[in-house]
């Protein structure tokens, strides 16, 4: 599927190649082989039980130390994901939404955001922002993804609750603007509120510049956020993939039909 | 005869040198005087032996066994300049100074610092240098000099009042609130010379009056000279003092002992800030006398290399609700080592006590260390306290979520440097002091050192 950009460029390689991933965490192999595509425009959810290893995908992806990658390959955009530092891959448009984000004490959110868009600008060579256009900028967002004023002179995350800790995620997500969104079990703890706060600030993300791969337990976000792709995790594998359909089978009949499905395919 | 022998002989000679000195004193004076002078013959200076709890993690035989030059010779032969003291210390035109060179007041440099009419003035607040304040001021001094930092309390209080020479005091008539920031500024000038200075102060806060006091000790040639500190702060009913303590002699021996009194309904704000000393003892004792008093005793002790700071920090409950807070933190890099004691006392019949103690530290480097034990001794049935103590390395999992959104390694870690710094110095309410003192803490750590986002 190719694609041109507006700007001409051409994007008919992929944005994300993995090829036959095999991670572990320890001792414990997690991811098994995976394989995914992922094309600018799109977005990816990937769903599966409980320890089937999305957020393992999720955290590889992004760098985070303590995951082993033991076999496979990550392209994106053609170059090796897995040589690449934590910070140059955001740099380079990687952004990951945790699913549990951490307090900063002592660090403001504001002085935080504006290093970190210092930090990805001056990697795309963009000009550096005054104090005054980036408050601005970080204050328009902020009031899109209803975050009350208060919390972005605070402490990154400190004393914050689950709902505002994923707000200020898709706060950070659409400040920083990146390429490559990883949402791992954002919807995780929200109410159905704060979820629909959450998925608007994801939609207004999505663009033909953009893709997203978004990890979940629950159907329950993809009401809200209409995947172009489901995939289903087992054992550090993906074993069925499908339109957004296929979540809505899971949603009523559970994974072990899946799994069932999946073994007697191998019979 | 042993070094440790020969070094007592100098305090000896040094000592008696000074008779034609004493013999001009108030008798009270140098009865006081003399009396601590055999006191420290008879005690010498601590050791680390069993059952002594107090001296347990530091060691003081560094400064037992080394001789130093006493400051006995009056002023040096040449007076620091301002621009020396600017660049070593905390400098604001509006602050009212009071400059010490080796443990004597120099009336040329505190003019000279102040280069502007200090803001509001001193409001009838008294500063002056004790020798002085003993000339004019003597029923005061009388009164409160000793009476809280016993000599008898150890070697080193003992030392300091035998060479009690000269030192700070402030004043301030109840009902004052002095608008100008006090700014005692110790200054150690020994010409490559290892000396001994003993400064004391004194402050007396009268009832319902407020001032702060920035108490600054510094060191210009950076030989390991000894400061022999000794301050006192009285608290008289309603008063409220904010005390900064910042310990930036480099490469000194620092003993210092603070004694605060509280009366009734008074406090006491204190923020301790050490980086200089390659070993400094900081003990610090609050008593809560009266009801209603309360303090707030802030610390942050950033160490490199094989500095070593003790903080020995006691607060004495005395008298029911009153209220303490004890919030030190430690930044420690290389092999330095934090050593944080003392206990939080709550005598029978202090019944709403309400006290809580803690200690953070982050380490920078393995090979740094803390022995961190708040204690709390408690014979009152209706109190609240509680203590904590932590020690850590920079956390991996928010060094992680920084990266993730572009920050390089070192920039990451000089954040959370700084975070941690933050909830000790965001305390710190004059805004030139804490600027600079937000700045000193980076620069301690030469190694987390990255260029400033403009």
């Amino acid at each position: 599927m190719a694609k041109v950009s507006p700007g001409g460029k051409n994007h008919s390689r992929p944005l994300l190649e993995v090829r036959n991933l095999h991670a572990a965490a320890g001792e414990a192999e997690i991811l098994r082989g995976l394989d995914l595509t992922v094309n600018l425009g799109e977005v990816h959810a990937i769903m599966g039980p409980n320890g089937s290893g999305k957020s393992t995908l999720a955290n590889v992806l992004a760098g985070r130390p303590g995951y082993r990658v033991t076999e496979g390959t990550v392209a994106y955009e053609g170059q090796d994901l897995l040589k690449m530092a934590p910070d140059v891959r955001a740099r380079k448009g990687i952004f990951l939404a945790f699913q549990y984000p951490v307090e900063l004490p002592g660090i403001r959110n504001r002085e935080f955001l504006r290093t970190a868009l210092e930090a990805v600008r001056q990697h795309r060579g963009e000009p550096k922002l005054a104090v005054r256009e980036f408050n601005k900028l970080l204050d328009e967002k902020a009031k899109a993804v209803g975050f009350e004023p208060d919390l972005v002179k605070r402490n990154v995350n400190e004393g914050f609750s689950g709902g505002e800790k994923k707000r200020n995620e898709i706060l950070q997500l659409s400040v920083l603007d990146p390429v490559l969104a990883l949402l791992d079990e954002t919807d995780s703890g929200l109410d159905i509120d704060a979820l629909k706060i959450v998925a608007e600030g994801v939609n207004r993300f999505r663009s033909p510049q953009k893709a997203i791969v978004l990890v979940t337990h629950y159907q329950r976000i993809l009401n809200y956020i209409t995947p172009d792709y489901v995939h289903v995790l087992m054992d550090g594998r993906i074993v069925k993939s499908g339109g957004r359909e296929l979540a809505l089978e899971l949603e009523a009949k559970g994974y072990e039909w899946v799994r069932e499905a999946v073994a007697a395919a191998a019979k | 005869m042993t070094q440790a022998l020969a070094a007592y002989d100098t305090y000896l000679s040094d000592f008696q040198a000074l008779t034609p000195e004493l013999d001009r004193q108030p008798e009270w004076l140098r009865d006081l005087r003399r009396r601590a002078f055999a006191h420290f013959q008879e005690v010498g200076f601590p050791t680390a032996r069993k059952g002594n709890e107090p001296w347990k993690y530091t060691n003081v035989g560094s400064i037992a066994e080394r001789r130093f030059a006493s400051a006995s010779g009056g002023p040096p032969d040449r007076e620091p300049a301002v621009e020396d003291l600017e660049a070593v210390a905390p400098w604001c035109t509006v602050w009212h100074e009071a400059v010490f060179v080796n443990g004597r007041y120099s009336p040329g440099l505190s003019a000279s610092a102040a280069t502007h009419e200090p803001k509001g003035g001193l409001r009838g607040a008294v500063v002056l240098s004790l020798q002085e304040a003993i000339a004019s001021h003597e029923d005061l001094v009388r009164e409160h000099l000793g009476r809280y930092a016993r000599y008898d309390h150890d070697g080193f209080t003992a030392l300091n009042a035998a060479f009690l020479r000269d030192g700070a005091f402030v004043y301030v008539p109840d009902g004052q609130e002095i608008p100008t920031h006090i700014h005692l500024l110790f200054v150690t000038a020994g010409a490559g010379e290892p000396m001994a200075t003993y400064p004391r102060t004194l402050i007396v806060a009268g009832r319902q009056s407020k001032v702060t006091v920035i108490e600054t000790y510094v060191s210009l040639d950076g030989a390991p000279c000894f400061t022999d500190p000794v301050t006192e702060i009285a608290l008289n009913e309603g008063a409220r003092v904010d005390h900064y303590r910042l310990l930036l002699d480099a490469g000194a021996y620092h003993i210092g002992t603070s004694r605060v009194h509280q009366d009734r309904d008074s406090s006491f704000a204190s923020l301790s800030f050490a980086t200089g000393p390659a070993l400094a003892r900081n003990d610090f004792q609050v008593l809560l006398d009266a009801p209603g008093a309360s303090c707030f005793l802030r610390g942050l002790y950033v160490t490199t290399g094989s500095q070593h700071i003790d903080n020995y920090l006691n607060i004495d409950h005395a008298q029911p609700h009153c209220t303490s807070r004890l919030y030190y933190k430690g930044i420690l890099d290389d092999e330095s080592r934090a050593v944080f004691g003392g206990t939080v006392l709550v005598r029978p019949g202090a019944d709403k006590t309400d006290a809580y103690q803690e200690d953070k530290n982050l380490l920078l480097s393995d090979r740094a260390e803390v022995d961190s034990k708040p204690s709390l001794e408690i014979y009152a049935d209706d109190v609240k306290c509680g203590h904590g103590a932590t020690a850590g390395a920079i956390a991996d999992e928010a060094l992680f979520y920084m990266r993730s959104r572009g920050l390089d390694e070192q920039t990451a870690r000089v954040f959370l440097i700084k975070g941690f710094a933050s909830e000790v110095l965001d305390a710190v309410q004059p805004e030139p002091l804490r600027h600079w003192l937000e700045e000193k803490t980076m620069r301690v750590l030469p190694r987390f050192t990255v260029e400033a986002p403009a």
